[in-house]
């Protein structure tokens, strides 16, 4: 493959958005905005408690198959296949 | 033979003889077979086995109950059990998947191109690995004695055969095919009790949009907004706000869980069996798929589980339980000493409530909530009997993998590595063999004798992986220039920092009495709890590598080249020897 250097910027590009995102709901939403969060209500679900116990790990799924995704086509990009 | 006890046997027996099967159609026949399931599991396959390998005793039996009692505060181990595969899936897996070799250990030492850093990171998986499984035997014990009334130590050896049978005879081949059938059991067994349990009380069958319902009493009363109003009612905290220790403690602890689940080898192991690196990425998204089927039910359950208690002991405000009118289950648990009345104002009622004073529920374990849980809501007998199989799958599917990452550790690192360089394909997995049995024997020794400090070295296990092998091998991929001496000096002082920690608080080697400083709040480091201590061990030891990075100098140009071959995909190959 070419440009392995050009490849690896935008993988630790992509790697740090997911981090971003994967510190912000957890620890961000879940734990340190979760007073101010849990007088909002999700059904009879308080959204700070939600996001703690539901919608962090829901959001790992998400971050984990967007990540596989984009990677895949960065490969294909750079022919990095295998 | 009463119909519950049947059907246990039938449910029990039904599965350890489906195992078997597996076992035989998926004999070993190489070094590969044995280390990495000759290389080509497919990354659904690998996903689901990653989930029964990953979820243990503790997940299954013990975590709901957890949830249970410390409400919000629980949160913890939710997000920090899930969080660690958004780790191995980007920093992780795909490189060492790449890099294609058999153990965790293997590649720290191409890595640090060092046969001490190989030493290390055995010690450090030993270490780990052992104080895990010893847990995952007594949960064999356990759920033998109670659900067979079979002798505990009894089951403890079924349960130590049965793994036997399949790990020695498959490896990580038979162990992968077995793990796949025991996650099947497992999240039937968890799943089925929930939906039921949420049926009845909130007329909804997803446990996950049930735990956000009204009640089905016809009340239009939000089931959390109700539980949190009866525990504050008899003084519990509220059970959707209980904080653990204050947020640093928490940060620290959800932090100290996801790195260390990033960096268990028995988990990672199961990365080396797939062709490629792409398969690997999407191995640790069907992983999570398959973990998060159980952990996202696993806060209803838990919650549903306090509410029936409570509800039982106390229908309406001021209406308690007549003693001698208490269920079967009552007096079942009883029997156990895990569940215990003490009648102190004498009235021959229950009275459940926060204050030792007048609290006269002086004894529920936290561990009984999910194994009582379908008799607490009058589930039929069948449902009782596959929860006490999926307790067994959990213990057993683990335990493989522990005992696997334990064995290959020692037979490919140590003897074959360090030791006798020019052994055979043949002897070496022989020689895998009779360490699989060794490590077998020796942690059923130990979950007949628990040694006195068995039940806090859970947390150790973690607080290792996380404070040494974590960030060793995340800074081998995204740090060309890290050399070998300043990654060890690293490691070291991670788990000697973590360790200190956890010694001057818990007693040196759990020891009672040998504490240099009390376990208690006031003495915390900023209130960090040892076992939230991982994160501040990993934090030190990043510190310490960089520093001696300074003084040590870069990495060699060829290890630096192996690192840039480790970065792209390309030409992965099967994992293989050398």
């Amino acid at each position: 493959m070419e440009n392995k250097e050009a490849y690896w910027q935008e993988n630790l590009r992509l790697i740090f958005i997911c981090l971003a995102i994967w510190f912000a709901v957890s620890f961000g939403l879940g734990l340190l905005l979760v007073e101010p969060l849990n007088a909002i209500r999700l059904g009879g679900y308080k959204l700070g408690f939600w996001f703690a116990q539901q919608g962090s790990i829901y959001s790992f799924l998400g971050l984990i198959f967007w990540y596989g995704a984009k990677m895949n086509k960065l490969d294909k990009k750079y022919h990095a296949e295998g | 033979m009463d119909e519950l006890k049947l059907y246990t046997y039938i449910a029990v027996f039904g599965t350890f003889a489906l195992y078997f099967a597996i076992a035989w159609w998926a004999r070993a026949g190489s070094t590969s077979d044995f280390y990495v399931a000759g290389g080509g599991i497919t990354p659904l396959q690998n996903g689901m086995a990653i989930g029964a390998d990953w979820m243990s005793a503790a997940s299954f039996i013990s975590m709901a109950g957890l949830i249970a009692f410390l409400g919000y505060g629980g949160s913890v181990f939710l997000m920090g059990w899930t969080g660690g595969y958004v780790l191995l899936a980007m920093l992780l897996a795909p490189y060492m998947r790449k890099h294609g070799k058999f153990t965790v250990p293997e590649f720290i030492s191409d890595r640090y191109y060092s046969k001490t850093a190989r030493i290390v990171a055995v010690v450090c998986l030993i270490i780990a690995s052992v104080t895990y499984v010893i847990g995952q035997m007594k949960g064999v014990g356990v759920a033998f004695s109670r659900f067979l009334e079979v002798d505990y130590d009894l089951g403890l050896v079924i349960g130590m055969v049965v793994v036997w049978v399949y790990a020695v005879l498959g490896g990580m081949k038979g162990i992968t095919y077995t793990q796949i059938a025991q996650y099947v059991v497992m999240i039937f067994a968890y799943t089925i009790p929930a939906v039921f349990i949420s049926l009845q009380l909130t007329g909804n069958p997803i446990p996950q949009l049930g735990l956000g319902s009204t009640l089905a009493d016809g009340s239009g009363v939000y089931l959390l907004d109700k539980l949190d109003m009866v525990v504050t009612d008899l003084g519990f905290k509220e059970y959707t706000t209980s904080n653990m220790g204050g947020t640093l403690n928490m940060f620290a602890y959800t932090m100290s869980l996801m790195i260390g689940t990033a960096g268990l080898p028995h988990v990672i192991m199961r990365f080396f069996t797939v062709p490629s690196v792409q398969a690997a990425r999407q191995s640790a998204g069907y992983a999570l798929v398959f973990i998060a089927l159980l952990y996202t039910v696993a806060p209803a359950v838990g919650a549903m589980a306090r509410f029936n208690l409570m509800n039982t002991i106390e229908p309406a405000a001021g209406q308690n339980l007549e003693y001698a009118e208490r269920p079967q289950w009552f007096k079942d648990w009883e029997k156990t000493g895990l569940l215990q009345f003490e009648d102190k104002n004498g009235d021959g009622k229950v009275q459940y409530t926060a204050d030792a004073a007048t609290n006269e529920m002086v004894k529920v374990d936290r561990d009984i909530m999910v194994l009582a849980n379908p008799a607490i809501a009058n589930l039929p007998n069948w449902v009782i009997a596959l929860v006490a199989a999926g307790g067994l799958a959990a213990a057993l599917s683990t335990a493989a993998g522990l005992l696997l990452a334990i064995s290959s550790s020692v037979s490919h690192d140590l003897m074959k590595g360090v030791f006798v360089p020019d052994m055979s394909e043949k002897n070496e997995l022989l020689a895998g063999r009779v360490t699989m049995t060794v490590a077998i024997l020796f942690a059923g020794y130990l979950g007949m004798n628990p040694p006195g400090f068995a039940a806090g070295t859970v947390a150790l296990a973690f607080g290792l992986a996380a404070s040494s092998i974590f960030p060793a091998l995340m800074m081998g991929i995204f740090s060309k220039k890290m050399s070998g001496k300043a990654a060890v000096s690293g490691m070291i002082a991670g788990i000697g920092v973590t360790m200190l920690y956890v010694f001057q608080h818990k007693g040196v080697m759990f020891i009672p009495g040998t504490s240099f400083l009390g376990d208690m709040g006031p003495n915390w480091f900023f209130g960090i709890s040892p076992n939230a201590f991982g994160s501040v061990g990993a934090l030190v030891n990043f510190a310490v590598a960089f520093a001696m990075l300074k003084v040590t100098g870069p990495a060699p140009s060829e290890i630096q080249d192996m690192v840039d071959h480790m970065r792209v995909p390309t030409g992965a190959g099967a994992a293989h020897d050398h």
